[in-house]
């Protein structure tokens, strides 16, 4: 049976789609993004050791070289994704479909549907695709959260399950992306732009916007290009850079001012966006 | 006399406050009710509570006239014409209902208010419209002084109701109450949506179960005061209520709580109030000389008599005793309330009650939401606040259990995240999702709100501040609210949202 490191499930989402969702997030992403909010959700645990002394309910206890996580005791205090030096936590399970649908359902019926996010959860594929045939075989929609870099068209069945997907457009320039992202090219994200877009699945775009370290002007103008008469119907989520949660060089840097933004929600707009909005 | 000299001299009363309270001290002055001294042992140990409905009752404590009818016939007793426009439509309403009696004294019904403006708006443009109804909201507010006042809406979507909903978000008002009746079925999502946008800045309105409300009733129903389920053409003779904790605290064990205790105790609450109900219509010569009952805006056989229940959470947790078991987390103490509830529901569908033809010759039990003296009593059915369940759904699934047995009024309260406002949708799921488990009224306010709901009426957070230091305020339930506010920690209310 497929499995794929749960960092936690959220049984009631306001802000991961439309309607209330339950958000499951997957442990593990192929970028360490700069401006990351979660950057404990990057990396596996390498059972190191170091966040355990420090837990102060207990809840974590390290034995035959692997590092345990209670639930039942844990306290959600986060010291320990605040002392992990690799960005990742403790506090994953190793999960079937059918487990995490378990929990799901217990949110039926005051849901519509789930969403997937992580980390980045398209790097477990089948997993996304055998918890999906389950929810929707319940009525409810699936939604993905993803960077983009994973090749939608390659997961056709996948593809044919999921409702919709709510994608990070991180950087249109691939120099600006690479120090951004540390990943090595953002050209899948614009074949996956274009693709969703015209297999009508592009649920939401999201930019987070930072000046010096995002393009985001140029990313407006990029995906309107790319996905031509769509702009007037895709929603367009223009995020205020927030240092709250990120670890590294940006985790001191101010939020961009009212003027930044509000320029760039024109610019949207010029661009024919309809629904563009801040947050 | 003391009190009446403290009413007179107050300066914390407005003159129509002292009005009222002088009034209530008079009719206290009577003892003409026949009351047990088994029943005045159950007062005296805060087991029965008459809720200041008064020694002598002269009026049913809720009315919900047929509003329908008057603007179709007009008044005569008033020399009122039926209305042909919307100012002459509104106008009659507003001198309607100041000739609406309750035990508040001001009308706690105004009607199904956007059926009865829609059909005035023809020809009338939205900003001509709004400026009518925004003096008519206003008027409401600032001369009916006492929130137990409810407006309906729904379950229809209509420009009245519309206009409405975007004038409450931007004046800001605690008087009336508004109510959306909401069923899937009839209303749409976005008129839906606008309601819990709307109620992210004003608490207005809450959402009611229309679909099982309904058929309450062989008439329509509207929700009247702070959450009363009540047949339109008729109301309420009286509400009086079981104040289970204190019931509890002198029980001997949980076994004879419930099988000597609350059935004694609920026969005596059944004698005392068909005793207030017989002296209203037997006595009072209300039914004789109203012209609401001559002109047919209400009629005797659609008035009930309300059962309430208060306190269920924390009689529940008395009776469990020192293994420290609480209503709302573990099954057994569930399991106790929910046979607390079996025995009270039993009690009202075979006690006569006297006078009550639309109720089957029976009571109706309502989760009575509380008074600022209820110390460490949780309002109804619900769980205590700061005992609330962690996910909102389990606490929802809670509340529909133990809304099942209560017919006339029932719901529950959350306040949301701001962050609420930009996504309606997603607690309009919740609240479908609960209407469809049973879950019967839900409502909801903004974390900050100045609005807050207290147990069913709305208060100011910023006039009860006033109230606080000493000042005089225009309604008379922040003196209510101000207390209960304090003394059930109204303030910790879990917040929901992510």
């Amino acid at each position: 049976m497929t499995r794929a490191p749960i960092n936690k499930i959220i049984p009631l989402s306001l802000v991961d789609g439309p309607g209330n969702r339950t958000s499951i997030f997957l442990q593990g992403c192929n970028l360490a993004c700069a401006y990351c909010h979660n950057p404990e959700t990057q990396r596996l645990c390498n059972h190191c050791g170091i966040c355990v002394s420090g837990c102060p309910s207990g809840a974590l206890t390290i034995a035959g070289g692997r590092v345990n996580w209670d639930p039942e005791v844990c306290i959600s205090c986060d010291q320990c994704i605040t002392v992990c030096p690799s960005f990742a936590s403790p506090r994953v399970r190793n999960m079937t479909p059918d487990e995490v649908f378990r929990e799901v359902q217990k949110n039926i019926p005051f849901i519509r549907g789930i969403t997937v996010s992580g980390g980045e959860c398209t790097l477990y594929p089948n997993f996304i695709k055998e918890l999906f045939a389950k929810a929707r075989e319940q009525g409810l929609t699936c939604l993905i959260d993803s960077n983009g870099t994973t090749d939608f068209s390659r997961f056709p069945e996948m593809m044919e399950l999921c409702q919709g997907v709510m994608l990070d457009v991180k950087a249109w320039d691939e120099q600006t992306y690479q120090k951004l992202t540390g990943g090595p090219t953002n050209s899948v994200v614009k074949k996956n732009l274009k693709y969703l877009a015209d297999c009508n699945k592009l649920e939401e775009l999201r930019i987070v916007c930072l000046q010096e370290e995002v393009d985001a002007e140029a990313v407006i103008s990029g995906i309107a290009e790319t996905i031509g008469e769509k702009v007037t119907s895709v929603k367009l989520k223009l995020i205020k850079f927030r240092h709250y949660g990120v670890k590294g060089r940006l985790q001191n840097t101010p939020s961009p001012d009212e003027v930044y933004i509000q320029k760039l929600l024109q610019l949207a707009c010029g661009f024919g966006f309809k629904k563009a909005v801040i947050v | 006399m003391n009190q009446v000299l403290d009413i007179v001299t107050s300066k914390k009363l407005t003159y129509e406050q002292k009005v009222m309270s002088l009034a209530h001290a008079a009719e206290d002055t009577l003892s003409i009710l026949s009351i047990p001294e088994k029943t005045r042992y159950y007062f005296e140990i805060n087991a029965i509570d008459d809720l200041y409905e008064g020694h002598a009752p002269y009026r049913p404590r809720y009315i919900m006239p047929d509003y329908e009818k008057f603007i179709k016939n007009g008044s005569g007793f008033l020399q009122i014409d039926p209305p042909k426009d919307l100012d002459e439509l509104l106008n009659s309403l507003m001198i309607l209902y100041k000739h609406v009696p309750s035990i508040t004294g001001f009308p706690v019904f105004l009607g199904n208010i956007d059926k009865l403006i829609e059909p005035f708006l023809d020809g009338v443009s939205d900003e001509m419209a709004k400026k009518k109804l925004r003096l008519f909201l206003n008027y409401l507010d600032r001369t009916i002084t006492d929130s137990f006042c409810h407006a309906n809406i729904g379950p229809e979507a209509t420009r009245a109701g519309k206009l409405i909903l975007e004038l409450e978000k931007e004046l800001q008002n605690a008087v009336p109450n508004f109510t959306l009746k909401y069923d899937p079925d009839i209303t749409p999502d976005e008129y839906a949506e606008l309601g819990i946008y709307t109620s992210l800045f004003c608490a207005n309105p809450a959402f009611c179960n229309h679909k099982v409300h309904k058929k309450t009733y062989s008439t329509d129903y509207g929700i009247s005061s702070c959450y009363n389920i009540l047949p339109i053409c008729g109301g309420a003779y009286t509400l009086s209520r079981i104040t289970l904790p204190g019931l509890a605290k002198v029980a001997t064990s949980a076994e004879q709580f419930l099988n000597e205790l609350l059935p004694d105790c609920l026969e005596a609450l059944g004698n005392y109030m068909n005793e207030r109900i017989s002296f209203l219509v037997e006595q009072s010569g209300f039914f004789e000389s109203s012209f609401l009952v001559k002109e047919g805006f209400i009629h005797p056989d659609n008035f009930i008599g309300m059962l309430g229940i208060t306190g269920l959470a924390e009689c529940a947790n008395i009776l469990m005793g020192q293994n420290g078991k609480r209503y709302g987390h573990d099954v057994d103490a569930d399991n106790l309330a929910d046979q607390i509830m079996t025995i009270i529901s039993n009690f009202a569908v075979q006690f006569p009650a006297k006078y009550s033809k639309i109720a089957n010759g029976h009571f109706m039990l309502h989760a009575q939401v509380g008074m600022d003296y209820d110390l460490g009593i949780t309002s109804g059915v619900r769980i205590p606040v700061g005992d609330e369940l962690e996910n909102i759904y389990d606490h929802l699934r809670h509340s529909a259990r133990f809304h099942r047995e209560i017919t006339t009024g029932c719901g529950d309260i959350f306040p949301f995240e701001t962050t609420g406002r930009n996504n309606p949708s997603a607690i309009l799921d919740i609240v479908k999702g609960s209407f469809s488990l049973g879950s019967k009224y839900i409502s909801f306010y903004e974390e900050n709100s100045d609005l807050v709901r207290i147990t069913g009426y709305l208060v100011k957070r910023s006039e009860m501040e006033k109230y606080r230091n000493n000042q005089v305020v225009l309604h008379d339930t922040t003196h209510l609210g101000a207390p209960n506010y304090e003394h059930n920690h109204l303030k910790d209310r879990k917040v929901r949202g992510v």
